[in-house]
């Protein structure tokens, strides 16, 4: 056993409103530059829909993640090293500006310069971010935002194709479900995963996941632009910047995370919904884990993976290991090993990609309930949600091909104690009473049940991020494994120097500024 | 003037290409790199590209067999001088068509490609690109119109002792100042583009990951060995990750 931690995040999607509030200040903190003006490291997606960019979860197309070949060993789906070397003059699984969007701008000094008395009202036109020139508005991160341009999309949402080719009678359904407009919004950040296809695919090795922490990063002064990690990951989440022409990607705000704080995403969050906490894991067990043949055993074998905190082996293994004693506390009280391991709520996005993400998510239940009560059921009754979710094929079905790569029960089971939970709570508050066979039903005893009420209604602060500093004697390493300390240069920022953008030159503040030439 | 440009400017360029490349990699490693444009432009690319390259590196190959290895070796190895020429010259003239093809499409997706591009191209990109297509027009007219056309030219006797010359600090300008004038311009253009290589795209050259075929696939980086040892609670043997 070789016991790793890891700091990972669960997003409960019955809270998200789709807001996108945390896309903004991620994007405000890390993305407000240069180069990267069409990259979100967080985005929302709603589901159904194709998400950004467009159908990337089609992975016959992008070739993103692992696969088995034929001897059931695990392998990159876009092909070995040696393939890989040799499309380094052209990479045909990279997506291109037009798969994401192109970001606008719009010329609001017309609005200013606009003569007075002119009859006409002024027009801010719509400017490309990129190349400052005309451009007509028609595709954005988030166009199909709360199931924008349905009829046309929906089909094309990998998820809804994978579940009509899995039952050709699904297609109508899909359509008559889409009536009756089921939908749930999806934030989504780098996975982090334990066995990041990223990193695998970088010839340079410049993407490295940290020891510590298991955050997986860029260092850009490696990076030679290969960009066979964006092709590579399966949730296109690493990003090339056009200016300096290397990858960039989420950092799950490592330098938040190593103080203790949550990320900008998480801290910023409206509907409360994200958690962060460690998790253990026996990095012995990845690859088997990785290469189960069977995909419905792949979420069991993912949930294998991580090491009970409170086994007196596991955390002798971590000590061992050099885990110091406060992260060992912080992940027995993780709310992510809560969720995932021991109440079973929480499910991966896409475990067949057989990366091992490490940002679970509660699914909605929402989508159930709206349908009970379409149905005439009662939507608290436990007995109606339990029906619905068992006899529903729509939404069920599409959950399962986004979270449990299509098995209908893991995706129920995690339902049901859902549903379980707003029953239990009903009862407690009309009368103080306990329904027995339902709470042996799901598994769990009243107090699980109230604790798993209190972690995911109540979810107070301290309860949802519990993550312990990097310690202070180790923060200055930490932080110039990438690059260096950046104050340590001669002319650095910390020695008065002025900070220069990549190509030379002061950073520009804002897109707007440095466009419209 | 022929010493000045056959002894001083190899030298020149020899020198600017060492510190040049030094300076660039201590104080620039975030612009190190290919600067791939394949975000704004694909379709072109994926032809371009691998035409270009692929073609350069026989190009480079053709170059080093005609450069390095004397006349009396090929000989000595059985391979009469006609012989030699009707391999060089057609071998070279396929690769450097290759690599002419690529090169056109190159440059006219970066420059008439639309607008995406032009803003991802720098004052180097269009010294480079000048350089090059110079460069490769200046030896597609030697092999072409001198050799396959002509009446040929022996430059194993000439422009290839001149170069291993450079190497043994004897260089002897009038090996050049007989050789037709293409030749004489493609050896200042080669020197030019040595002199500016390392302050353009060119340095991804020397970025070749075949570090990459070797390497387990998850990389875990670990703090620095020093900190390691200072730490004795985070002291340990076994290697992590998988």
């Amino acid at each position: 056993m070789r016991v790793m931690a890891q700091v990972a995040m669960v997003m409960n999607l019955d809270k998200c409103i789709g807001c996108h509030t945390c896309s903004v200040t991620c994007k405000q903190t890390w993305t407000n530059r240069d180069g990267v003006e069409y990259v979100w490291f967080n985005n929302v997606e709603t589901k159904p829909g194709i998400g950004y960019p467009r159908g990337y979860e089609d992975q016959e197309r992008w070739k993103g993640g692992w696969e088995l070949d034929r001897k059931g060993r695990l392998r990159l789906r876009s092909g070995g090293r040696l393939k890989r070397l040799a499309q380094l003059f052209a990479n045909p699984d990279q997506p291109v500006l037009d798969d994401y969007y192109e970001p606008v701008t719009y010329d609001y000094d017309r609005l200013h310069s606009a003569p007075a008395g002119q009859k006409a009202v002024p027009v801010a036109r719509p400017k490309s971010a990129i190349t400052g020139k005309d451009v007509k508005v028609e595709w954005g991160p988030n166009w199909d935002d709360d199931l924008g341009g349905g009829p046309d999309l929906v089909p094309q949402d990998p998820n809804v194709r994978a579940m009509v080719a899995a039952d050709p009678a699904a297609a109508d359904k899909v359509k008559a479900s889409f009536e009756q407009t089921f939908m749930f919004h999806l934030p989504r950040i780098c996975e982090h995963c334990l066995n990041p296809a990223c990193v695998s695919a970088c010839p340079s090795s410049a993407m490295y996941k940290r020891e510590d922490d298991g955050i997986v990063l860029v260092d850009q002064d490696k990076c030679r632009g290969w960009r066979m990690c964006v092709s590579a990951c399966p949730y296109k989440k690493v990003y090339i910047n056009h200016v300096s022409g290397k990858a960039e990607k989420c950092t799950f705000c490592f330098p938040r995370i190593e103080a203790g704080l949550p990320t900008v995403c998480a801290e910023t969050c409206v509907g409360r919904l994200r958690y962060i906490g460690l998790v253990l894991y026996d990095a012995d067990k990845v690859a088997a884990a990785a290469s189960v043949p069977d995909t419905a055993d792949l979420l069991e074998a993912q949930r294998d993976v991580f090491c009970d905190p409170h086994d007196p082996e596991v955390i002798a293994a971590a000590r061992q290991a050099g885990i110091a004693e406060d992260w060992i506390d912080a992940a027995q009280r993780s709310p992510i090993w809560k969720l995932i391991s021991e109440f079973k709520v929480a499910l991966p996005l896409h475990p067949e990609y057989r990366t091992l993400p490490m940002v679970w998510y509660v699914p909605p239940l929402s989508p159930v309930l709206d349908a009970t009560s379409a149905g005439g059921g009662d939507d608290a009754s436990a007995d109606d949600v339990f029906h619905a979710i068992t006899s529903l094929r729509i939404p069920m079905e599409y959950l399962a091909q986004v979270f449990t790569a299509g098995d209908v029960d893991a995706v129920a089971g995690s339902l049901l104690r859902l549903a379980a939970v707003r029953t239990h709570m009903r009862r407690r508050s009309l009368d103080g009473g306990q329904d027995d066979a339902l709470l042996e039903r799901v598994g769990l005893t009243a107090e699980q049940v109230e604790e798993l009420y209190r972690l995911l209604a109540i979810a107070k602060m301290k309860d949802r991020y519990v993550i312990p500093p990097a310690h202070k004697e180790r923060a200055a390493e930490l932080s110039s494994w990438a690059s260096g300390c950046s104050l340590d240069s001669p002319g650095g920022p910390g020695m008065g120097g002025a900070p220069t953008a990549p190509g030379g030159g002061p950073v520009p503040v804002t897109i707007g500024k440095r466009r419209l030439r | 003037m022929a010493t000045l440009i056959f002894t001083v400017l190899p030298y020149v360029a020899l020198a600017t290409f060492v510190v040049g490349h030094v300076a660039r990699y201590r104080h620039d490693k975030l612009g190190w790199g290919t600067r791939t444009s394949e975000v704004f432009e694909k379709r072109w690319l994926m032809w371009g590209s691998p035409l270009f390259h692929f073609g350069a590196l026989f190009v480079i190959a053709g170059h080093a067999g005609g450069l390095l290895v004397p006349p009396g070796l090929t000989r000595a190895l059985g391979i009469s001088d006609h012989l030699y020429h009707q391999i060089a010259v057609w071998a070279g003239a396929v690769a450097g068509t290759v690599m002419c093809v690529g090169l056109a499409i190159l440059f006219a997706r970066r420059f008439f490609g639309g607008h995406r591009l032009r803003i991802v191209t720098t004052p180097m990109d269009r010294v480079l690109y000048a350089l090059l297509i110079a460069e490769t027009v200046v030896g597609m007219w030697q092999t072409v119109a001198i050799n396959i056309f002509g009446s040929g030219y022996e430059y194993r006797g000439t422009v290839s002792v001149w170069f291993r010359q450079v190497f043994t600090l004897s260089t002897d300008p009038a090996l050049l100042t007989g050789a037709p004038m293409v030749y004489r311009l493609h050896v200042i253009l080669a020197c030019l583009i040595i002199a500016v290589w390392p302050f353009t795209r060119l340095v991804h050259v020397w970025s070749v990951p075949v570090g990459y075929l070797a390497r387990p696939f998850v990389v875990y980086r670990r703090r620095p060995q020093r900190a390691v040892r200072a730490g004795t609670r985070m002291a340990r043997a076994a290697r992590r990750g998988w």
